[in-house]
């Protein structure tokens, strides 16, 4: 159905065009004004500038491994990161820990742990759903490599990058 | 030496010197302040990294000195680009319009007084009696590139550009050539170094009032000069000449392909218009060709409307060329002119990130409806004005 639209009542100003013209030349001359005088500053240039400093306490960045205080590897390797992660960048690859070891108690560990950082979304349910606090999201979000191979994280990058957490979790220790 | 073989030398030297030297660098540095331009009306920085790369001989930082090498970063990207021909184009006519696009912009350049006189030579290439007609003339052969390109591609959306170019540029040629009619009544030239020179004796024709009897260099004053330089006729005939600048200018941003005229290629709707099928060096040609365009149209509006090179308050000619100040004076009026264009290319920068583009029908009402109308009746005004004024 065809329908009629209402046609604005515009003043001879309005018709004329050119106060309007004039008022935008005005409004872009003083943003190039602003900007070129450096009064007002929007852009952050990337790499002297970073936003480091301004990152919110809840940033999300890359997730990584970590030991305690005793050196010993919280990853008890019970694979729930792995199941949960939406984009199955994590592989692990479980491994018994041997009698003779002081960390016996823990019976797992990983043998291998993996983080494809290309398949990495960075959502944090890993961090979320681990029973041992083991994996840590960071507020790195520079993450490059030259090929697809240096974009997967294994452990021994992982830890790396993690460090050692204390605190919090210390139900594998001897005395308990 | 032949005096005709020196006039032959002479002249090539100053064709080669305002092509090489100053246009076509104008032409890659116009691209580089429209990116930075823009990019600061929209609160951003633009290319401002591009500089020495000293990072490549081993030391620490570079030198970006503002990005002022983008043009040549972009020069290479565009020559080192794969050269592409379509195989369903039109071959000989896709690849005569790319040069048919950059040529005539640069041969326009012929009749415009870039200087006044340098090492006791006039700065202007052809000092012909035709003037302007051959700047319209050789101009509106530009629109030949983008018809070809538009018809060689063989394809849907060149094609739409195409046409509505040559029917835009027909719309506003005649209001082009309309509005600058009271200039040549006034002056009772077409030559443009006399239209220059009427300019320096009766002032700018963008002013209305020209002061006389100041002058900087010798330092002097002449207060009976300056009383008499008031001249009502001249403050009512800048009525219908700045018709005529508005006009003139609005109808040449039309001819350049310029937003809010810029239907012929309009991204938004034809994708690139008449340069889609176009990679490499010749999109390259019709880019630029877009820019010296633009260079030469502010470039006649100088000359028109502006007094060319002639600076206010300073001396026109020193009697000994040859001598330091005779020098200075030269590259001053060189220098003055091209400042002028630049400020005018600023212009048409600032107008194209303000205004959004017109609706085709639009487009061809002003034309038609209005800019012809105007143009016309400015005609006649100034024809009423003349008669009153002092010869």
């Amino acid at each position: 159905m065809a329908y009629t639209v209402a046609r604005p009542k515009l003043t001879f100003a309005e018709k004329a065009y050119l106060p309007a013209i004039m008022t935008g030349l005005g409004i872009t001359l003083r943003h190039f004004l602003e900007i070129l005088s450096g009064k007002k500053k929007v852009t952050m240039q990337y790499p002297e500038e970073t936003w480091d400093q301004k990152l919110p306490a809840h940033y999300r960045g890359a997730p990584t491994l970590v030991k305690d205080e005793h050196g010993r590897e919280r990853c008890v390797a019970c694979q729930l990161c792995e199941f949960i992660c939406p984009p199955r960048a994590i592989t692990i690859i479980p491994g018994e820990i041997p009698e003779e070891s002081r960390w016996r108690k823990v019976e797992k560990y990983p043998k291998e742990f993996e983080i494809d950082m290309i398949r990495c979304i960075y959502c944090g349910l890993c961090e979320e759903v681990c029973p041992e606090q083991a994996i840590f999201l960071l507020k790195d979000y520079a993450i490059t490599g030259l090929s697809r191979q240096e974009m997967v994280h294994d452990k021994e990058k992982l830890y790396e990058l993690g460090g050692v957490m204390t605190g919090l979790v210390h139900k594998w220790n001897e005395k308990k | 030496m032949s005096p005709v073989l020196t006039t032959i030398l002479i002249s090539l030297a100053k064709t080669i010197g305002l092509i090489f030297i100053i246009i076509l660098p104008m032409v890659s540095y116009t691209v580089y302040a429209e990116r930075r331009v823009s990019a600061m009306i929209q609160d951003r920085l633009g290319p401002n990294r591009v500089g020495i790369p000293m990072t490549l001989l081993g030391f620490s930082k570079d030198i970006p000195f503002f990005g002022l090498l983008q043009p040549i970063a972009d020069a290479v990207k565009l020559l080192l680009k794969e050269d592409f021909t379509p195989a369903h184009v039109n071959k000989l006519y896709y690849w005569l319009a790319p040069a048919c696009a950059m040529a005539p912009s640069m041969m326009a350049l012929a009749v415009i007084p870039f200087g006044s006189t340098f090492l006791g030579v006039p700065m202007v290439i052809a000092d012909v009696n035709v003037g302007v007609l051959w700047v319209f003339a050789v101009s509106s052969l530009g629109v030949y590139g983008i018809v070809l390109a538009g018809w060689s591609s063989n394809s849907k959306y060149p094609f739409l550009g195409g046409i509505r170019s040559s029917s835009q540029m027909i719309s506003y040629e005649l209001s082009l050539g309309l509005s600058v009619i009271p200039i040549f009544m006034l002056c009772g030239t077409l030559n443009l170094p006399a239209i220059v020179k009427y300019q320096i004796e009766h002032g700018w024709l963008i002013s209305p009032v020209w002061i006389k009897g100041i002058s900087l260099f010798p330092l002097s004053i002449n207060f009976q000069e300056i009383l008499q330089s008031f001249d009502i006729l001249k403050i009512v005939l800048w009525i219908p000449l700045f018709v005529s600048f508005v006009v003139f200018t609005i109808s040449m941003f039309a001819e350049t392909n310029r937003l809010p005229f810029d239907l012929p290629e309009s991204e938004t709707e034809l994708v690139g218009g008449y340069h889609t099928e176009y990679s490499s060096m010749k999109f390259a040609l019709f880019f630029l060709g877009e820019y010296a365009a633009m260079i030469t149209g502010s470039a006649v509006i100088v000359t028109l409307y502006f007094g060319a090179w002639h600076i206010p308050f300073l001396p026109t000619t020193i009697d000994d060329p040859f001598s330091f100040l005779g020098i200075v004076l030269g590259l001053l009026h060189i220098a003055a002119f091209f400042l002028k264009v630049a400020l005018l290319l600023f212009f048409f920068i600032w107008v194209r990130w303000t205004l959004p583009r017109f609706r085709y029908d639009q487009l061809m009402r002003l034309g038609w409806y209005f800019f012809i109308e105007i143009a016309l009746v400015n005609v006649f005004v100034v024809a009423l004005i003349l008669p009153f004024m002092r010869k």
